[in-house]
């Protein structure tokens, strides 16, 4: 099996460490430090800052020793599309209404999976649309406009 | 007696139609999400959690506990009936009760795992009563030096005893706590990592990153495996256990209790140790020990009854102390606090009805859900068969609804999209996201602890190891840390936990 450096999983899950770290520190150096008697708000997350360093380096270095690789399969596409169809619900919910914004999330999270059968997901989209017409508007009482006014 | 009186407040509390009908619907969505793989109690509690505002805190609390440790029962279901654990807590019941299952014996495997379970529920909820008020008592003579130590001392343990690599998940720990630190600063009030933007200056919602990561990020997580299902049903003749099944059982059940009572007061173990413990156990102490794995009662009584006791003591210092052992008990603090109950030992006499109602609840709920699932088996096994594709989509209608409705704003839908993408990568790179939370609900607390105790001592730091019940704490969390270094203990819990 070949080894590589970008397969390799602590190299990358330390690097992600440090960067959080460095971030952490960096921002932390605007806010006042004060002194270990009376802390200023930037004390806290530098201290948290450095030991997240400390932390990735160290996984850094298991990384490159162990090699171990990451596991499994990943979905570039389920990856896009399931945080994109939230965003499209968080942005319609305002502009266009609960259902309109609901039906997009639905149909959308679920052209993300591999199986993608058409009628199937728009039977699916309906029927989820209409209880949580049902539960939340109707029985819980949220506040939405179900569709909005243009 | 006060432990009596105590017991009878909480049923009275306990058994108002509200109360009652809120912790049905608990156990019942808990058996559910317990039952289809996929959806665990954290994503579940994190998704209804908004939906918990109108209803009072005793009511949200109850049920909320209901899905948890229904979940539990729901999880053993699908292990014997179909070689699926539910929940990972049901992995070792697959062992031998799918072998039972297999040789007709489904139905008592249920029995004996429901009574096993009732039981440890009991004995759960006993333990609770009797321990709680002591320990609160303790915790109300805290200063903050000693609430300082006891946090660190249980995120430590949390990190340390979760599964994985031991740093990543302190790491987690560090990164949850700078996530708290989010927002205004309380002395000074200056808005700190809030990037310039006005929607971060309260900080970031414990549900974002709740549903963010527990449930977005497993969903992307999950679309990106090869889906795989098997159905092997097994038929259920009889659910009564013979005789022989009882006597065999009677050990395992008082054993498995113990063992998971004992694990469940400690932060960051799952109730997979605790079941994976009890199964040793019974395997060491069996006179034929080649009959585990071929469908011994004893392995099914044992581990069932030690998951469940687990379960419910880890209720014990998150009610008494409020400290989080697990995941989901930071998820419970965060529904106390948004209901506006600052956790810690004050909750018990301020709080009375809530303490106390909790506690007799869960005896019911336990109740329930014996009723609740066997006559109902063969519900909940058909209900395996929906597919996961038409799961999730529900499941991300859900989330989002709850998120959007707690402060109508996009924004938060936003970083829950963020959350669901680093929480994605944070699971395929080998980190447990729970350290995480625990370190974000305990934050903001941690901190201000910190600043005061450093105040109060003059800048002196040696106040953590002067003050005794602090030196206690700070011990302890060194020696959990040594322990865990130690080269043979690290192995041992690698091999519990593969």
């Amino acid at each position: 099996m070949k080894l590589t450096i970008y397969g390799s999983r602590d190299f990358w899950a330390g690097l992600m460490l440090i960067g959080f770290g460095v971030l952490a520190v960096l921002i932390a150096r605007d806010y006042p430090f004060g002194t270990t008697l009376r802390m200023g708000p930037g004390y806290f997350p530098s201290v948290l800052g450095g030991l997240l360093i400390l932390g990735g380096l160290w996984v850094v270095v298991k990384g490159l020793r162990s090699g171990e690789q990451i596991e499994g399969s990943w979905s570039l596409r389920a990856l896009i599309v399931v945080p994109l169809s939230l965003v499209l619900f968080g942005f319609l919910m305002e502009r266009a209404g609960f259902i309109p914004a609901l039906a997009v999330l639905i149909l959308g999270s679920a052209a993300a999976g591999t199986e993608f059968n058409f009628v199937e997901v728009a039977l699916l989209t309906l029927f989820l649309v209409a209880l949580c017409v049902v539960v939340f508007i109707w029985g819980l009482g949220l506040p939405y406009p179900l569709f909005a006014e243009f | 007696m006060d432990l009596f009186d105590n017991l009878l407040f909480g049923f009275g509390v306990a058994f108002s139609l509200q109360n009652l009908i809120y912790c049905f619907i608990g156990v019942l969505l808990g058996t559910l999400i317990g039952v289809l793989p996929g959806i665990g109690p954290l994503a579940t509690i994190a998704m209804l959690l908004p939906l918990t505002f109108n209803v009072g805190p005793v009511a949200a609390l109850i049920m909320l506990a209901g899905i948890y440790y229904g979940a539990q029962y729901g999880g053993s279901t699908t292990a014997i009936l179909v070689n699926l654990p539910g929940e990972t807590s049901a992995v070792v019941t697959c062992i031998d009760g799918h072998q039972m299952a297999r040789q007709g014996r489904a139905g008592p495997a249920l029995a004996i795992a429901a009574i096993g379970s009732f039981f440890a529920g009991t004995v759960g909820t006993l333990l609770i009563a009797l321990f709680g008020p002591p320990l609160a008592e303790m915790a109300l003579k805290f200063a903050s030096p000693e609430y300082f130590s006891l946090m660190l001392m249980g995120l430590v343990a949390a990190a340390v005893l979760a599964q994985g690599d031991m740093v990543k998940s302190l790491a987690m720990v560090v990164l949850g706590l700078l996530l708290g630190i989010v927002g205004s600063d309380v002395n000074t009030g200056i808005p700190r990592f809030s990037f310039g933007m006005a929607e971060l200056t309260d900080g970031i919602g414990f549900i974002v990153i709740a549903v963010g990561v527990f449930a977005v990020g497993e969903i992307v997580t999950n679309l990106g495996e090869p889906t795989e299902r098997r159905f092997l049903t097994a038929k259920i003749a009889t659910l009564f256990p013979t005789r022989e099944d009882l006597r065999r059982s009677l050990w395992p059940i008082l054993r498995g209790t113990g063992i998971g009572a004992f694990f469940g007061v400690l932060p960051g173990t799952g109730p997979a140790i605790a079941s994976f413990s009890s199964y040793m156990v019974e395997k060491k102490l069996a006179a034929d020990p080649s009959r585990f794995g071929r469908g011994a009662i004893e392995g099914v009584a044992g581990p069932e009854s030690a998951n469940n006791a687990d379960a419910q003591c880890k209720f014990i210092p998150m009610l008494t102390l409020g400290l989080p052992a697990s995941g989901v008990m930071a998820l419970m603090l965060g529904a106390l606090t948004i209901q506006g109950i600052q956790p810690g030992p004050q909750v018990m006499t301020q709080k009375p009805d809530l303490f106390w109602g909790l506690v007799a609840s869960m005896w019911i709920g336990n109740l329930m859900l014996v009723v609740l699932n066997l006559p109902l088996i063969g519900v909940w096994v058909r209900l395996l068969k929906v597919p996961y594709r038409l799961l999730f989509p529900a499941i991300m209608a859900f989330s989002a609804i709850g998120i959007y409705s707690v402060n109508n704003s996009p924004f938060e839908i936003y970083l829950t999209a963020a959350f669901g993408i680093l929480g994605f990568l944070w699971i395929k790179l080998g980190f447990s996201p729970a350290p995480l939370l625990l370190g974000f609900v305990l934050g903001p607390m941690m901190e201000e602890n910190l600043r005061r105790a450093m105040l109060t001592s003059h800048g002196n730091a040696a106040v953590f190891v002067t003050r005794p019940l602090s030196l206690a704490f700070i011990v302890a969390t060194v020696l959990i840390l040594l322990v865990m270094i130690a080269p043979a203990v690290r192995r041992r819990r690698d091999a519990i936990t593969d």
